[in-house]
């Protein structure tokens, strides 16, 4: 099934948004990256993906006049799914660029991981979820980052992971979800997770995910 | 836990992928997006794709087969071979590349790793190093030397304090690759590895050599954190499948 309206991917300058793109033309949902301030503002889903440093994701959606629009429908709870670091941009800021603000969302600041691990974080690791999101089920993801979310506010927390202590790996508050992981390169456990987001974004009917998940390949 | 990449490669020529011994001698493998495909089936964590022959004429075949690639593929993709600049790199990047490796480029300007890395991250950039073990003598018992140009070219550096340069660098993986070992099945070269293992503190990603999966086991212990592997899978003298259950029972941490 095809959506109505497409998903909207927010350029970030340096984003892997082919990869996004792709990963959602599986799932027969089109997408498209956003060209306007009142674009985002009216989109029925938005896609925030990041790869790169938070200065320069945070320069650039702010040359292109986005960081209001987002912050208002990030605050208002409307489908917006964020992925690494377009998840750590959700935060008031991180030590990678501590002369910029994030988007200040979720009350929080985003700090390296501790000297002695492995870093960057690179590779398949466990998502534990907790409370917060009871349908979804474990799996392994595929991380890449070297700072990390180490607590967010109980209200944001669903999922955590294990590396150099435990971070938050996932967040999620009404439409609005953030993975410190790609779904989008997470393999098939990955495709149920945009499913499911895609799902709560009235995006799709959870069946057509259901057969689309089935039919994928 | 983070488990151990098990990471197939493609090395691509004009659309193909090809496979030969020590870089030479190639003969055909089969289709890149069919390969791809088969491969994550399989449970391939990660998918390397250099192509062997890049020139700047053949750009537009190579951005063809990372697309094709790339529409089949929900893991993680690299892509290197021929990449020059900071252009070369981001066309790679939007025709679907998750991370680029670069080889000879780095080498001739090391400042290109600091641009990769300040543009699109660390985890972005992979360094790869193709070395070969240099004659040893009484001062220096075991040492290699980087190799360019495919092998063709000795760039005078040191392996070692080339990877060490890197991090620093903001390389995000080193793509550690036997030039003595490559194609050859004699297994990957287990003191290479530990040598860049214990100079730097990211992954390492070990290729050259493996005939079966005893080798990658020994690469993982010898300190890679991901193991890459063409021939074998290409013949399917193994599947991606068999391996990683292999490398289970050894106790290693893999996803199944």
């Amino acid at each position: 099934m095809t959506s109505r309206q497409p998903v909207l991917i927010v350029r970030t300058g340096t984003a892997n948004i082919a990869s996004v793109h792709a990963a959602l033309r599986r799932l027969n949902v089109d997408a498209r990256c956003a060209e306007s301030p009142d674009e985002l503002d009216r989109a029925q889903a938005v896609v925030l993906p990041g790869v790169g440093t938070l200065a320069a994701a945070m320069n650039e959606i702010g040359r292109q006049n986005l960081i209001e629009p987002l912050q208002t429908r990030l605050r208002d709870g409307r489908p917006t799914l964020a992925i690494c670091l377009g998840f750590q941009m959700l935060f008031e800021g991180s030590d990678e660029s501590p002369d910029v603000a994030g988007l200040g969302v979720i009350e929080g600041r985003i700090t390296p991981l501790p000297p002695g691990v492995r870093s960057p974080h690179i590779g398949w690791n466990d998502v534990t979820f907790d409370d917060g999101w009871p349908e979804a089920t474990p799996g392994k993801a595929y991380f890449a980052h070297s700072y990390r979310a180490e607590r967010v506010p109980p209200e944001w927390q669903v999922a955590h992971t294990e590396h150099g202590g435990r971070f938050i790996s996932a967040v999620r508050r009404s439409a609005v979800t953030g993975f410190q992981f790609h779904p989008e390169l997470s393999g098939s456990w990955g495709r149920a997770m945009i499913a499911r987001w895609l799902a709560k974004a009235g995006v799709i009917e959870r069946d057509d995910t259901r057969s689309t998940e089935k039919h994928a390949c | 836990m983070l488990t151990t990449r098990l990471i197939p490669c493609l090395d691509v020529r004009d659309g193909r992928v090809v496979k030969g011994v020590r870089f030479a001698g190639l003969r055909d493998a089969g289709d890149p997006a069919e390969l791809a495909a088969r491969y994550e089936q399989e449970g391939a964590d990660e998918l390397v794709v250099l192509d062997v022959a890049a020139t700047p004429q053949k750009r537009g075949t190579q951005l063809e087969t990372v697309r094709q690639v790339r529409a089949m593929l929900s893991i993680p993709l690299t892509v290197g071979g021929g990449v020059r600049d900071m252009d070369s790199a981001a066309a790679l990047l939007d025709a679907g590349a998750d991370k680029v490796a670069v080889n000879s480029a780095a080498v001739r300007r090391p400042d290109l790793l600091d641009e990769l890395s300040e543009r699109f991250g660390a985890q972005c950039t992979v360094l790869a190093i193709d070395a070969a073990r240099a004659q040893q003598t009484d001062s220096h018992p075991l040492r290699w030397n980087v190799l360019i140009e495919s092998g063709a070219t000795s760039a005078q550096r040191d392996a070692v304090d080339w990877a060490v340069e890197a991090g620093s660098r903001g390389a995000g993986e080193i793509l550690l690759t036997s030039w003595d070992r490559d194609g050859t099945g004699e297994g990957y070269d287990l003191d290479l590895i530990a040598a860049v293992r214990s100079a730097v503190s990211m992954p390492i990603i070990a290729s050259g050599g493996a005939a079966g999966p005893e080798h990658l086991v020994e690469a993982v212990r010898a300190g890679a954190d991901a193991v890459l592997a063409a021939s074998i899978f290409h013949d399917r003298a193994w599947s991606v499948r068999d391996v990683k259950h292999a490398m289970h029972n050894e106790n290693l941490e893999v996803r199944l």
